[in-house]
């Protein structure tokens, strides 16, 4: 099972079937329904307060500071009504985090794809080495995206000369580019890109792999004697139609991430002079709304999130209904 | 792995088109795999080497020698806290775990096993959490971090994280098919739900606590966004934090920082080699980035 935290959710659960048969006759079920609240709330009672101080009830003030002018405060008074909202959908800045996330999801999720598919195809391909070959590509999952930042900002994409890329690109004759802060052409994309791409490809590759060896061998072997010949007509007929459901996975989880993405913007793009205008996806711009420097406000912080948090939830319950559909097409 | 788990017809491989082809696709792994070691070979190229020999003209790909002492510098440089900072994501990272694995596998274990009749309801309030990633609403959680007075204090970065409801969802999927005779056993024995959970229960599950353990951690020792937004003060830096302020801005000695990176991954990388398999599974089964 290609397992997501939204794909395994709706449809796929039935909480009825989990209770126990009763052990016991009737007359005991009255005393014992009050031990089973008590035992029930002994194991699940921490866990709940925590999630409810910690998700519920952050997200209930959200909803409520949305509504309030609550500029360097968290207990506001003066009531906006929809304000914060009208401000975020309708002046520039927030829209454009968007937009800068659906350019970054436009560049990342099909490259992604790509990749992790055909790396997962020739690791699954060779017979020497494999498990070599699956480790190396999988060892970058090891490493956290600011320490990937570093890397690829002071050394491989630095501007000055002794930056790997330049250095290559040197060899060739092309003058020094300053990656990460050209905007024309927009070199950061390539940065940005690539270092998420060595970062995860291996992970998707891992979900690949999972899919592809649960291909029953009988439809190849079928295929064979059908004449096929191994190479684009049995990938095309077989693989890829087996694969549909840990496609669709691969797609919505790394779409999903895209969306939450910050740390590789932030560690890329900061400069001591702070962040530069452009580029900024949904959660970078949230940060500087509610926490920035030029004075925090939750308010449109809030709303922000609230907005945010709704589309996503969208997101993740179409994500269930595709999985559901998916699972049952297999 | 052995050469025959490969699928291919009979006699496939022996002609000169299949011997080609392998050939050709050793090639692109081996190309893509320098590609994919090269950034952990910059990392220790640059942190074993000296200033002028990073920012130097001609790029060579090893430096005269490892500079050794490099890592005294780094440590008894009091301008770069990254001793503390280790220090502080070694105790939030386990204090995360250890919260993580505790609240989860109870509510789990409760919510798999226990009748109730208000079980069902429960569990799709937990169910609801797994529709928003943490990390969107971290303005309202620091909205309420702060009004605990928790900002640049450890429990502000552990806390808030302890309690996934995604965990808790992988952790009832588990005991749900957890075999129920060796529970009936443990009934029969005069044991409650407490005692056969911790005398029965969790020993027979020793694995799977292993493999949530791991992939928590390593998420909590990598995570930023969190730890930047509460740890303001530098005494409540953890690693990532650190190494983050050096690259947005503060000036620092290049080899220092990458060095600083080198320790801050070394750990992970090491328990990736190890537990190899282990993550793998994990990866394939319930889809969690380490």
């Amino acid at each position: 099972m290609t397992g997501v935290p939204g794909s395994t959710v709706p449809g796929s659960t039935e909480p009825g079937s989990t209770e126990p048969k009763p052990r016991r006759g009737k007359k005991a079920q009255g005393g014992k329904g009050r031990g089973n609240a008590r035992a029930f709330w002994l194991f699940v009672g921490p866990f709940a307060v925590g999630l409810a101080v910690f998700a519920y009830l952050p997200i209930g003030w959200s909803v409520l500071l949305s509504f309030f002018d609550a500029r360097d405060t968290v207990t506001p008074t003066r009531f906006v009504g929809l304000d914060n909202y009208l401000h975020m959908l309708t002046e520039g800045p927030f829209l454009a985090s968007l937009g800068t996330f659906s350019l970054f999801a436009l560049f990342i999720v099909p490259t992604t794809f790509v990749l992790s598919l055909a790396l997962a195809l020739l690791v699954n391909q060779i017979g020497f080495a494999r498990a070599f070959f699956r480790s190396v590509f999988f060892l970058p999952t090891a490493c956290s995206y600011v320490v990937a930042s570093l890397v690829w900002k002071l050394s491989i994409f630095n501007g000055v000369r002794f930056g790997l890329a330049n250095t290559v690109l040197g060899w060739f004759g092309v003058d020094n580019i300053a990656w990460t802060a050209s905007t024309d052409p927009p070199w950061y994309w390539l940065v940005l890109v690539t270092l998420r791409l060595w970062l995860q490809l291996g992970f998707y590759m891992i979900l690949f792999i999972a899919g592809l060896q649960r291909i029953p061998r009988h439809l190849y072997e079928a295929a064979w004697i059908d004449g096929a010949r191994p190479g684009w007509q049995t990938f095309r007929h077989i693989t890829l139609p087996q694969l549909r459901a840990t496609s669709v996975a691969v797609l919505l989880l790394n779409l999903i991430a895209a969306y939450q993405a910050f740390d590789e913007f932030y560690n890329v793009l900061s400069t001591a002079r702070g962040y530069p205008p452009f580029a900024r996806p949904p959660l970078v711009y949230l940060y500087y709304t509610a926490l920035g420097q030029g004075g925090q406000d939750f308010g449109r912080g809030s709303a922000g999130a609230v907005i945010l948090a709704a589309l996503i939830a969208i997101v993740t319950l179409l994500q269930g209904k595709v999985f559901g559909f998916a699972r049952r097409s297999d | 792995m052995a050469d025959h788990d490969v699928l291919r017809p009979v006699g496939y491989r022996r002609t000169p088109a299949g011997i080609l082809a392998t050939v050709a696709r050793y090639l692109a792994l081996s190309v893509a795999a320098v590609l994919f070691l090269l950034p952990f070979y910059l990392v220790l190229r640059n942190g074993f080497a000296t200033e002028q020999e990073i920012t130097a003209q001609g790029w060579r790909l090893f430096p005269d020698r490892v500079h050794w002492e490099n890592i005294g510098e780094l440590l008894d440089d009091p301008a770069v806290p990254m001793l503390r900072s280790l220090v502080n994501s070694v105790v939030v990272s386990v204090a995360q775990t250890v919260g993580q694995l505790l609240f989860a596998s109870l509510a789990g274990y409760g919510l798999a096993r226990i009748p109730y009749r208000h079980s069902k309801k429960v569990f799709y309030a937990v169910l609801a959490t797994l529709m928003i990633p943490a990390a969107v609403t971290f303005v309202p959680s620091f909205v309420v971090v702060s009004t605990l007075g928790w900002i640049s204090d450890l429990r502000g970065l552990v806390v808030p994280v302890m309690f996934s409801g995604f965990t808790a969802f992988l952790f009832r999927q588990y005991f749900l098919a957890f075999p129920a005779e060796l529970e009936e056993a443990a009934r029969i024995d005069g044991l409650g739900h407490w005692g056969t959970y911790w005398r029965i229960v969790v020993p027979n599950s020793l694995n799977f606590f292993a493999a949530i353990a791991v992939i928590t951690f390593i998420g909590s020792w990598n995570s930023f966004l969190w730890p930047l937004v509460i740890g303001q003060d530098q005494s409540a830096w953890t690693v990532q934090v650190a190494l983050s302020t050096f690259i947005t801005g503060q000036s620092i000695n290049i080899h220092e920082l990458f060095l600083a990176a080198a320790l801050s991954v070394l750990p992970l990388v090491l328990m990736f080699v190890a537990l190899q398999r282990f993550l793998v599974r994990g990866a394939a089964e319930t889809g969690i980035k380490g």
